[in-house]
C-alpha cells in the first residue's frame, strides 16, 4: 500500500476528513495538539495561510485547549468548554486535518512519515514535533497505585472532580499534593475549594523557590494555611501506601498523612522519546537552532520539549516567543528566536504573586526591598549596574508588567532608583496615576495577555483592524478570553486608541436594564417619573424589584430630580443610611455627631462621654474630618443614643452617608500667625449651608487659613484656601484610595461669592454625576473645564444652579436622628417579641 | 411535630425589610418580608463574615449582605453567583396575616 499523499483511511476514525490528493501543496505534519503546536499553525496561518497543507496529532480527545487554565476547571471557575481555543469548526475552515486520541508513536525520518498508535501512516514534508513535557512521577514505591496522579490534563482534572464528589458523599475526603510548586499549589487551592482537606508536601524549605525568595515563600505558605490548607515545608516523601489503591502518604520523618487522592506535581521534564528514538540530537529537550530547526533541516520543534541555547523552558511566554520565530521561519522571513527571559504571574486563591528575572543576587547585585506586613504586601526589585536584573512581588502585583519590561529592555534606571520599589506612578513622577497612561507607557511587545500570548503591540493592531469593544477584541485576538485578568489593561487599551469612541458604550446601571446610569436619570427627568417602581415599569427592568445597586441609584436619582415632593425609599437605602449610623464588622454601629466646623464645646463634649458611659461604647476615636466617632453602639441602643445626643443641641454627622460628610478647618485668623481670614468661621457657615445634602457620593469640604493648608484642603471635593486677597477655590480632590489633588476652579473676593461658587459646583455634581462617582472621577471624565464653564464661566447658570441647591435643601435639613428618635418607625430597631407558643401537629 | 410560634403581624415588618428575633441561648434570626408580601426566616448571619442579613437590601427573594454584599436567596440560604455558602433556614408561615416560626431547637432536633 502506498501512503506517500496522505492519509490511510481508516474505519475507527471515520470522522477524519480525507484530504484530497491532488493537494500538491508541502505537507506539514504536526506531532501534538497542545498549546505550541496549535499556536505555531496559528502563526502560520496568520503569515500564509495557503503555503502548507496541514495536519495534526493529538494524543487526547479533544480540540486544542488552554492547559494553564485547567487550575480555574478545577477549581470550578470555568467549564471544558470556556478553555477550549480552538472548535472544531475553526480546524475545518482552515483546512486541517485533526486526529485527535491518535498519538504518533513513530518516526522514520528516511522515509520522511510517521505513524501513529492505530497504525496510521502519514508522509510529511516538514514535521513539527511539539510534544510538550510530561510530568516528573518521583520514583517512591506506590506511585502506581489506584488514586496517584499527575496534574497535567483533562483527564487529571476528571479524577479529581471525581475523588472530591466521592470525598463528599463520605464528609469530606483528604487528598495530598506533592510539590509546593505553581502547579502543585493550584491543584491544591482546586481540591481545597471541592471541599477536600488538602495537605501540601514540598521537599525544599520554602514554597515555590524557584519563583519566589524566602520572605514571599513564607507569606504564602500563612497565606495559604490561614485558607485551611496544611503545608509541610522540608517533607520528603518515603513512600505512598494503600492496599490496591492509594491510602495515605509516608514521610522520610516517618509521619504518616491520610488520603484519598494524591497529585504529583514535582515537576515536568520536556517529553523527547519520540525524538530521540528518530535519532535528532536531543540535550535535556529536542535541541533546535534560532528558527526551531532540529538537527534534521525537515524536522522542526517547539514548546516545552525544545532545548535551545541550554535552556528548557517551562512558561508560556517563551512557547508564543518560539512559534513567532518559528512560523517566520517556515514562511521564509528570518527573524529567528534570542531566548526568553519569564516572567510568572499567580494568583492563588486570590493571592497575587509575581516573579520575573534573576532574585537570587549576587556580585554587583542590590536588593530594594519593601515589606508591609500589615496589608500583606512584599516586593524586592534586583538592581545589577543601574538596570533591573530581577523582581519578586507578593500582595500588589501592579507594576509586575512594569519591572518585567524596564528589565526585558535593561533600561537604566539610575534617574528613578529612589522611587523604584514604589512602583510606576510614583517613579514617573505622580502623572502615572492614571491607569490609561501606565498602559500608554509599556512597550509594543509587553505582553498583555499572559493566557492567549497576546501583546499590547497585537492588542492595538486588532482595535485598529476595528474591533472597537472588548468583545470583539476578545473574538479576534483572544486577549482576555480566558483567565480575564488582564480584561482592565485591554480596556484601557481601548480607551487609547479610541480615544473618545469608547464612551460610546458605558457600562449599563446594573444587570437588571440595559439603559446607562446616564440614560436613567435623562428618562426619569424627560417622563416625569416619580418612583422606584414606575421608573423599572416604564423602562422594562429585567427583575420584580431591583437589585442592590439599582435601588440606591434610583432613591438618589428620583430625590434630587423632585425636591420635596419625592418620597424617600429607606428600603432602597444601604443599611448606614437606614440606620443614620455606620455598621461595624461585628454588625455594630458607630455614630459620629455634628461638630460644626469642627468646633465643639464642653457640653457637647459631656454630652458624648455620658453616650459613651451609658451604652458602653468600647471606643471614642477623632475621625480624618475632625469629628468624634463613638464605636460599638447596638442597634436596639441607637435611638436611645441619638435622643441623648439630641438634648445636647447636637445633630447627625451623616458620617455614614453618601451626603455632606464634614466640613475640615484650621484655626484661621482668629489664633494663628499666619491665617489671613476666619476659616473656621467660613468652615463653619459652609457647614451649616450644605449639611444633610443627598450625594452621588460621600462629598468632603476644607476650608485652610492660609496657603499652609493645615485642613488639606486641596484633596477634598472642594477646597477653599484663603489667601490675603481672597479664597482660592478647588475642586475634584480625593484622599482615598487614589491620591488625587485638586483642580484649582477660580479665585473670589468674599465669603458670599465662596459659599455661591460652593453650592452652585456641588448642585452641578448632584444633577449630573452617576451614583458612587466621586467628583475626582467625575471630573477627570467630563473635564475640569466643562466644569468651570458651568460654575465660572457662566454667571446666570451658576446663580440657578446655586439656587436649586438652596431649595433642595429647605427639604433635607431635618436632622434624621430626631425623626427617628422621636418615634418614627424607632420599632424597627428593637427585636420582634414572640407571643405565644403553639403545639401543632 | 412542630411547634409554631407567633412572632407578630405582617405589618411588623416593612416591605423588603426585616426583623430580628430571639430566643433563649439560639442564634439571632432574621425574618424577611419581600416586595411580594411573602415571609422568609434565616439565621441573620452572613455565611461570609456574619454580616446581619436582616440589616441588607432585600431585592426579589435574596438578600444583599450589608457588609460585603453578598446576595442570600431567602428560600435556600445559599450564596447566589460566585460566592458559595449557606446560612441555616427556619420554618416560617403566614396564617390570617399573623407570622407563625418554627420553633428553632425543635427544627433542629428533627434534622
Amino acid at each position: 500500500m502506498d501512503f506517500q499523499d496522505g492519509i490511510e483511511p481508516n474505519s475507527d476514525y471515520d470522522d477524519a476528513p480525507i484530504v484530497p490528493s491532488d493537494d500538491v501543496r508541502e505537507h506539514l505534519v504536526v506531532v501534538g495538539n497542545g498549546m505550541a503546536g496549535c499556536r505555531a499553525v496559528e502563526e502560520l496561518l496568520a503569515r500564509d495561510a495557503d503555503r502548507y497543507r496541514v495536519t495534526i496529532f493529538g494524543a487526547e480527545p479533544h480540540v486544542n485547549y488552554n492547559r494553564i487554565m485547567l487550575s480555574p476547571v478545577l477549581a470550578g471557575e470555568k467549564t471544558f468548554d470556556q478553555i477550549v481555543i480552538n472548535t472544531r469548526e475553526w480546524y475545518d475552515e482552515n483546512g486541517i486535518d485533526l486526529i485527535t486520541a491518535d498519538p504518533v508513536t513513530a518516526i522514520d525520518r528516511a522515509a520522511k512519515t510517521v505513524t501513529s498508535r492505530s497504525g496510521r501512516t502519514v508522509h510529511y514534508d516538514r514535521l513539527l514535533i511539539a510534544t510538550g513535557s510530561d510530568p516528573f512521577i518521583i520514583p517512591v514505591p506506590g506511585k502506581d497505585l489506584p488514586g496517584v496522579i499527575s496534574f497535567r490534563d483533562m483527564n487529571d482534572v476528571d479524577t479529581m472532580l471525581a475523588a472530591a464528589e466521592a470525598g463528599k458523599a463520605q464528609g469530606g475526603g483528604s487528598a495530598v499534593v506533592i510539590g509546593g510548586g505553581l502547579l502543585g499549589l493550584e491543584a491544591a487551592h482546586g481540591l481545597t475549594l471541592r471541599g477536600m482537606k488538602v495537605t501540601v508536601i514540598h521537599l525544599m524549605s520554602t514554597l515555590m523557590e524557584r519563583q519566589l525568595d524566602e520572605a514571599a515563600g513564607w507569606l504564602l505558605k500563612s497565606a495559604l494555611e490561614g485558607r485551611g490548607q496544611s503545608i509541610l515545608t522540608g517533607a520528603d516523601t518515603a513512600e505512598i501506601y494503600g492496599e490496591g489503591k492509594v491510602e495515605g502518604v509516608r514521610l522520610k520523618d516517618g509521619r504518616e498523612i491520610p488520603a484519598s487522592l494524591v497529585v504529583m506535581a514535582v515537576g515536568i521534564r520536556p517529553a523527547t522519546a519520540l525524538a530521540r528514538e528518530a535519532g535528532l540530537d536531543v540535550g535535556r529537550g529536542i535541541k533546535v537552532d534560532d528558527h526551531m530547526v532540529t538537527s534534521d533541516p525537515s524536522v522542526l520543534a517547539v514548546g516545552e520539549c525544545v532545548e535551545h541555547d541550554g535552556n528548557v523552558y517551562g512558561l508560556v511566554a517563551p512557547l508564543w516567543d518560539m512559534c513567532r520565530s518559528l512560523a517566520d521561519g517556515l514562511t521564509d522571513r528570518h527573524t529567528g528566536y534570542r531566548g526568553s527571559v519569564t516572567s510568572t504571574k499567580l494568583k492563588v486563591a486570590g493571592l497575587d504573586v509575581f516573579s520575573a528575572g534573576d532574585f537570587s543576587g549576587g556580585e554587583g547585585c542590590e536588593d530594594i526591598v519593601l515589606r508591609d506586613a500589615a496589608r500583606g504586601v512584599y516586593k524586592r526589585v534586583v538592581v545589577k549596574d543601574d538596570k533591573v536584573v530581577g523582581a519578586v512581588l507578593y500582595g500588589d502585583t501592579a507594576d509586575g508588567g512594569w519591572y518585567f519590561d524596564l528589565l526585558k529592555k535593561g533600561e537604566d534606571v539610575s534617574e528613578v532608583r529612589d522611587l523604584l520599589i514604589f512602583g510606576q506612578a510614583f517613579a514617573s513622577g505622580g502623572g502615572a496615576l492614571d491607569p490609561k497612561a501606565a498602559v500608554a507607557a509599556l512597550s509594543d511587545d509587553a505582553e498583555i495577555c499572559g493566557c492567549n500570548g497576546v501583546s499590547k503591540g497585537q492588542v492595538v493592531g486588532c482595535i485598529e483592524a476595528g474591533a472597537c469593544s472588548l468583545d470583539a477584541v476578545r473574538a479576534t485576538c483572544k486577549a482576555s478570553a480566558s483567565c480575564g485578568q488582564c480584561t482592565g489593561l485591554v480596556e484601557s487599551l481601548l480607551a487609547l486608541t479610541l480615544g473618545e469612541e469608547v464612551e460610546a458604550g458605558p457600562k449599563t446601571l446594573c444587570k437588571c436594564t440595559s439603559f446607562t446610569h446616564d440614560d436613567v436619570r435623562r428618562e426619569i427627568v424627560a417622563q416625569d417619573m416619580r418612583s422606584i417602581p414606575e421608573v423599572m415599569q416604564k423602562l422594562h427592568w429585567a427583575t420584580p424589584d431591583g437589585c442592590s445597586s439599582c435601588r440606591p441609584a434610583l432613591n438618589y436619582y428620583l430625590l434630587c430630580a423632585l425636591p420635596g415632593e419625592y418620597v424617600d425609599d429607606q428600603q432602597s437605602r444601604f443599611v448606614n443610611e437606614r440606620m443614620h449610623a455606620n455598621i461595624q464588622k461585628d454588625g455594630t454601629y458607630s455614630v459620629v455627631p455634628r461638630m460644626w466646623g469642627g468646633l465643639t464645646n464642653p457640653r457637647e463634649l459631656r454630652a458624648i462621654a455620658d453616650v459613651v458611659e451609658k451604652y458602653d461604647a468600647p471606643m471614642v476615636k477623632v475621625t480624618g474630618g475632625q469629628r468624634l466617632d463613638i464605636f460599638g453602639i447596638k442597634k436596639e441602643d441607637l435611638p436611645a443614643v441619638w435622643a441623648d445626643l439630641n438634648a445636647a443641641g447636637m445633630v447627625s454627622g451623616h458620617a455614614y452617608g453618601k451626603s455632606l460628610r464634614t466640613v475640615k478647618t484650621c484655626v484661621g485668623s482668629e489664633w494663628c500667625r499666619f491665617g489671613t481670614q476666619d476659616s473656621t468661621g467660613l468652615g463653619v457657615k459652609t457647614e451649616r449651608m450644605t449639611w444633610g445634602s443627598w450625594m452621588p457620593h460621600k462629598f468632603k469640604i476644607a476650608v485652610s487659613g492660609c496657603p499652609r493648608n493645615c485642613a488639606e484642603a486641596t484633596i477634598k471635593d472642594f477646597g477653599i484656601v484663603c489667601v490675603d486677597s481672597g479664597y482660592e477655590l478647588s475642586v475634584g480632590g480625593n484622599g482615598g484610595i487614589k491620591v488625587r489633588a485638586t483642580d484649582f476652579l477660580c479665585k473670589v473676593a468674599t465669603e458670599e461669592e465662596a459659599l455661591e461658587y460652593c453650592a452652585a459646583f456641588i448642585q452641578v455634581y448632584r444633577e449630573e454625576a452617576r451614583y458612587l462617582e466621586r467628583t475626582a472621577p467625575w471630573i477627570e471624565r467630563v473635564g475640569v473645564d466643562y466644569v468651570k464653564s458651568r460654575v465660572v464661566e457662566d454667571e446666570a447658570g451658576r446663580k440657578a444652579l446655586a439656587a436649586r441647591f438652596l431649595y433642595s435643601q429647605s427639604f433635607s435639613q431635618d436632622d434624621p436622628w430626631a425623626e427617628r428618635a422621636s418615634g418614627d418607625r424607632a420599632d424597627l430597631h428593637q427585636h420582634l417579641q414572640p407571643l405565644a407558643l403553639e403545639a401543632a401537629e | 411535630m412542630t411547634d409554631w410560634i407567633d412572632i407578630g403581624t405582617l405589618s411588623d415588618i416593612p416591605q423588603r425589610g426585616a426583623r430580628t428575633v430571639r430566643f433563649e441561648g439560639e442564634p439571632e434570626i432574621a425574618v424577611f418580608r419581600t416586595g411580594d408580601d411573602k415571609v422568609f426566616a434565616l439565621v441573620n448571619e452572613c455565611p461570609h463574615k456574619k454580616g446581619p442579613l436582616s440589616q441588607g437590601i432585600v431585592h426579589g427573594h435574596a438578600v444583599a449582605c450589608p457588609l460585603h454584599n453578598w446576595n442570600i436567596a431567602l428560600a435556600s440560604g445559599e450564596a447566589q453567583g460566585a460566592d458559595s455558602g449557606c446560612t441555616p433556614t427556619i420554618a416560617v408561615r403566614e396564617e390570617n396575616g399573623r407570622i407563625l416560626l418554627a420553633r428553632p431547637e425543635v427544627m433542629r432536633d428533627a434534622a
